[in-house]
């Protein structure tokens, strides 16, 4: 039976949205919840040890991350991610452009109110 | 209160300039501020030097001015740019000559000096690598080009000048914003001493930022689930447009009439891009924190700009160099269902026998397939092996890394036996030739007082 406390897993693409970029060998990421009640579920799941787990069968490197509230937004790096630079990176991603979107798939637990709540809260944004 | 507007153009080596006519026709602009350098792209120049050393410049800075110049001249907006790579005074001649052909007038600034090369080739000094620590003499005898980034000191001195058109070298990707601020609103620069003073160089730090990735920082890339696809008009998207005042604030905006979408969304990911410690962004002119950085959505494509921290620069400037790590060579090829992931298997182990066969001397031989996991990898979920075999098709690409050129180059002859000896339907080959030279990039520190007392500024006249 589902009771209102149980967790469900959902990909932080449902609450959040994400951009990637690279300096030498280090991709570095911005995570952004669109309002409050998104800030809140990203800043209690989202933490340097789940990340770093979450990339560690691709990537092991280790995570940094920054928290920064007036932003409702997280910056991560992500260390050795690019084998060794995008010059010498075989991959067809050499910069890691596509990284956030593998961010992005990483699931967190949430109620369902809370992702209710995040889902439908107006965005702090201004979209047309 | 006095303040200016500036206007973003190129992003890249390679960027598209219809977006910055239109910001220079309807942005109410007194500056366009261009960045033609990523990481990487002076190892491209790099490679045009090498071939001709009248080159090794951002060439597409000839063809832009050509289209832009008289748009920008005909409303008295100044362009300044770090078009010039590794050779500013080579890309200014090559800007003078062709404006002086179409009759156009101009005066050109220079900012050169920012070639460090022959101090990081000196074995009697460190260099430390900026992430790891390791030591430079592991890459001396490798190194191709090693550029300190100026700051934005120079610039200011162009503009004071009286340029019209600026070209530098390396110099720090917002700092080609920040000159101009600080030369038309009349910030100090080598003597900020206030808090005061640090905030609002931080401020013109974060607006430098926001508009050096063109239109990043208006919708473009947008990385997101079921959003970017409410952003308007791509195709005709306005790059972004900052108007400064006096005290440091700033407003984020875009020319009427042009697509995208300037939000606190579109705006908050180019802060956060390519930025590692936010509390310590550093630059040759200002440190800054964004921690109190608060962005403030006034709708219409208006996003209010405050809070920006700074503090004053160390005495070391950050250095990129590149050296030489080997070739690659890369193939790509698909076969078609049925069974299409065995067969792209099969076939891959005949490529490695025959690698082993002719002992081909390599590192690595780098495989991903592309349409199932090249961008995310192992993150990526596969089908199963039954579900694999039943899909339409499967892309291989194979990439050779060697320290040997000869094994590079012939990679691609190891393949075309395979069309008729191989596995069944196999189609779209490509990499029969051509191996490339793979670059290691070592980020290091260079003492500042040393590198800035080389900086030059030259003057060059076009005109009828």
């Amino acid at each position: 039976m589902n009771t209102s406390d149980d967790k469900v897993l959902v990909p932080l693409a449902r609450i959040a949205h994400a951009r990637s970029g690279d300096k030498a060998d280090w991709v570095d990421f911005g995570l952004f919840a669109r309002n409050q009640a998104g800030w809140r579920l990203i800043e209690r799941e989202v933490t340097a040890a789940r990340v770093q787990a979450h990339f560690a069968p691709w990537l092991p490197g280790e995570v940094l991350l920054w928290p920064l509230p007036r932003l409702l937004a997280l910056k991560l790096v992500l260390k050795d991610a690019l084998q060794g630079g995008g010059a010498r990176n075989l991959r067809h991603d050499n910069l890691g452009k596509a990284m956030a979107g593998a961010l992005l798939r990483m699931e967190v637990a949430v109620t369902q109110a809370e992702l209710d709540e995040a889902q439908q809260s107006p965005t702090v944004a201004w979209w047309p | 209160m006095t303040s200016v507007r500036i206007g973003a153009g190129l992003g890249f080596y390679g960027d598209h300039w219809e977006p910055v006519a239109a910001s220079i026709e309807r942005g109410q602009l007194q500056f366009v501020a261009s960045d033609h350098l990523a990481e990487l792209t002076l190892a491209i120049l790099q490679k045009d030097r090498q071939r001709d050393p009248a080159l090794g410049y951002a060439r597409d800075v000839v063809p832009l001015l050509l289209r832009l110049w008289p748009l920008m001249q005909a409303r008295g907006v100044r362009f300044v740019c770090n078009a010039g790579g590794l050779n500013p005074v080579g890309a200014a001649q090559a800007v003078q000559a062709a404006l002086q052909a179409r009759g156009l007038k101009a005066r050109i600034a220079v900012v050169a000096g920012d070639d460090v090369l022959p101090r990081l080739q000196d074995p009697a000094q460190g260099f430390h690598h900026l992430f790891h620590g390791g030591h430079v003499d592991g890459v001396r005898e490798r190194l191709v080009f090693a550029n300190a980034y100026l700051g934005a000191a120079p610039i200011v001195r162009a503009l004071e000048g009286g340029a019209d058109i600026v070209i530098t070298g390396r110099v720090a990707d917002a700092a080609l914003f920040l000159g101009p601020l600080v030369h038309a609103l009349g910030w100090g620069l080598r003597d900020a001493s206030s808090p005061a003073d640090w905030g609002r160089l931080a401020q013109g730090l974060t607006v430098g930022h926001l508009l050096e990735c063109s239109g990043q920082g208006s919708g473009g890339n947008f990385g997101s689930q079921g959003w970017w696809q409410r952003i308007p008009d791509l195709a005709r998207i306005g790059y972004p447009i900052a108007e400064v005042w006096e005290d440091g604030s700033a407003l984020i905006t875009k020319a009427p009439e042009t697509g995208g979408l300037v939000n606190f969304d579109t705006v908050r990911q180019q802060l956060l891009y390519e930025v590692h410690d936010p509390h310590a962004y550093h630059s040759p002119d200002v440190v800054l924190d964004m921690g109190q950085i608060e962005l403030r959505d006034e709708g219409q494509h208006r996003v209010h700009l405050s809070g920006a921290q700074g503090s004053a620069p160390g005495p070391q400037l950050k250095v990129v160099a590149g050296y030489r790590d080997g070739y690659k060579a890369e193939v790509s090829w698909g076969f078609s269902w049925p069974d299409a992931w065995d067969k792209a298997q099969a076939a891959q182990a005949m490529i490695r026998a025959e690698l082993a066969r002719r002992r081909v001397p390599h590192d690595e031989l780098f495989v991903e397939y592309p349409g199932l996991n090249a961008a995310h990898g192992p993150l990526a979920p596969l089908p199963d092996a039954e579900a694999l075999n039943g899909l339409n098709e499967i892309w291989t690409r194979l990439v050779l890394r060697t320290p040997d050129r000869a094994a590079a180059e012939g990679f691609g002859r190891l393949f075309p036996w395979l069309a008729l000896s191989g596995p069944a339907f196999t189609s779209g080959f490509s990499g029969l030739h051509g191996a490339s030279e793979l670059l290691g990039i070592w980020p290091t520190l260079v003492d500042r007082v040393s590198v800035e007392a080389g900086v030059t500024l030259d003057w060059l006249e076009a005109g009828p």
